[in-house]
């Protein structure tokens, strides 16, 4: 019993058993959030840093309550208030850190690999909370325990990511789980928005909204990075909603008891209208509740031991 | 200890409950993971028919309140805690199938804490194997046995192990 990965870097080439172990302990822990008091014992005295290079509320605040409920200690790190401002390296801050006696490094960079580089200059249990345009895979995680919550299974079930792909560390990590728990993806988006070598993914990707929602179980929007806009990678953010958008109308050519996900912050009535966000499709709020679990079953499971 | 041998058990454990506890408004029974969960059931279902009432067992994991947490190298998978009444103010009776160190029924106590304050909290144990390293001793004991710390004492249920039998092993030198 135990996973075999030793940090939680990314989802590509974790195994089918070591997400499974995630998923059902993550269901345990589901319902110590609805008790009375929801904090358990376990991770007393084990100190946990939240190392944020780049803004996030909902993946930061569902990582240090995670954390709490655990009964880790947990210590905030964000750049802007930090010595990164007078220019120290990404390695003195982490061997400063260590040298503090910590045992987990939660972190998010805007570089690729970052969390992997981390585990070559510290002993401390690293998880990726998002680098780069690389992997997000706690939100993955949490994506596909909120699906195997509402479907009882995952094995089979078609998945419709539809956005940014190119920019979107939540579509890979997707793509890669999801693949591995035998579900069939399909990524949509503009072609200026889809990446260029997409073989890597092993999924087919499509510019055709309709042939995505086709016979679709789950269908995830991506946020709109609005501040991508600049690079002339799509016209209009009408032109946009009007092609890609999930409104009321397109909603009537998926599936009865297809559900409807986006791992937010939402840009209301451009990828999403706000009437189907709100709908009782929607699942966004219980991705939310799921994100918590599954980060306490992460740390838990990754957390123990005299070595970590 | 074959299937009768358990039955007959439990069957005196479920009398001698019933000697102490009369009022059922206020009387729950939970059992712990994995093992005591069916034996729970097993006792309950005996109250239910003697007595004409309709309780429903409740199951406790205790993996996240253990002490020895720490030195784990791997972890043990956290099972599912279901409790669907709510334990303010009764009278419970906790069931696990072998009473060892008293470090798991220890940890049991503190998670039920986390729940609500019981009125009181009664132990009932299949097998009570002794060497105690904690303060903690069962109100009801199916059978008392004498071991060595070297040997395992295994319970096997029909629901999930197929038959019910129980089972002392000697770990090998070394192991």
């Amino acid at each position: 019993m135990g996973l075999q990965i030793q940090h939680l870097l990314g989802l590509e080439n974790v195994s089918k058993e070591d997400i499974s172990l995630i998923l059902d302990t993550a269901d345990s822990f589901y319902e110590i959030l609805q008790r009375e008091i929801k904090v358990v014992p376990t991770l007393r005295g084990k100190t946990v840093v939240n190392l944020f290079y780049e803004n996030s509320t909902r993946t930061r605040i569902s990582f240090e309550l995670a954390e709490k409920r655990l009964s880790a200690a947990a210590l905030n790190f964000s750049a802007s208030t930090s010595s990164v401002k007078k220019g120290e390296s990404l390695r003195d801050t982490i061997r400063n850190i260590e040298a503090m006696k910590i045992d987990m490094v939660v972190v998010r960079h805007s570089s690729a690999g970052v969390p992997w580089f981390l585990t070559q200059c510290t002993d401390a249990v690293i998880v990726n909370a998002g680098d780069g345009l690389h992997e997000h895979p706690t939100q993955a995680l949490l994506d596909m325990m909120t699906i195997r919550r509402k479907m009882r299974k995952l094995q089979g079930l078609k998945v419709a990511i539809i956005g940014d792909i190119f920019h979107s560390r939540v579509a890979r990590s997707n793509a890669w789980g999801m693949t591995t728990m035998g579900m069939d993806v399909v990524l949509c988006g503009p072609p200026t928005l889809l990446p260029q070598h997409t073989e890597s993914f092993g999924v087919p990707v499509t510019d055709n909204l309709n042939e995505a929602l086709e016979g679709a179980d789950v269908i995830m929007l991506l946020r709109m990075q609005l501040e991508r806009q600049a690079s002339g990678t799509f016209p209009s953010i009408r032109e946009y909603r009007d092609r890609y958008g999930l409104d009321l109308e397109k909603l009537s050519l998926i599936k009865k008891d297809a559900i409807i996900m986006h791992p937010g912050p939402i840009n209301r009535g451009i990828e999403l209208a706000s009437d189907v966000a709100d709908s009782s499709r929607s699942v966004i709020l219980e991705q939310v509740t799921c994100g918590v679990a599954i980060r306490m079953a992460v740390l838990y499971l990754l957390g123990g031991g005299e070595n970590a | 200890m074959d299937s009768h041998a358990l039955d007959l058990a439990l069957t005196r454990i479920t009398h001698q409950i019933l000697e102490r506890n009369r009022d059922f408004s206020k009387f729950g029974i939970v059992g712990m993971q994995t093992r005591g969960v069916y034996l729970a059931q097993r006792i309950t279902s005996k109250i239910n028919e003697l007595e004409k009432v309709n309780l429903i067992s409740g199951t406790l994991d205790v993996t996240l309140y253990r002490d020895d947490y720490r030195n784990a190298f791997k972890q043990p998978k956290v099972q599912i805690t279901d409790i669907p009444f709510d334990i303010n103010e009764m009278n419970l009776v906790l069931v696990d199938d072998v009473l060892y160190t008293g470090r798991t029924v220890r940890a049991a106590l503190d998670a039920l804490m986390d729940f609500g304050r019981p009125k009181s909290i009664q132990l009932a144990v299949l097998i009570d194997r002794g060497n105690r390293e904690l303060p903690i001793r069962a109100d009801y004991v199916g059978k008392k046995i004498t071991t060595l710390r070297n040997q395992v004492v295994s319970l096997k249920v029909s629901e999930i192990d197929g038959e019910d039998s129980l089972w002392l092993m000697e770990l090998e030198e070394g192991d």
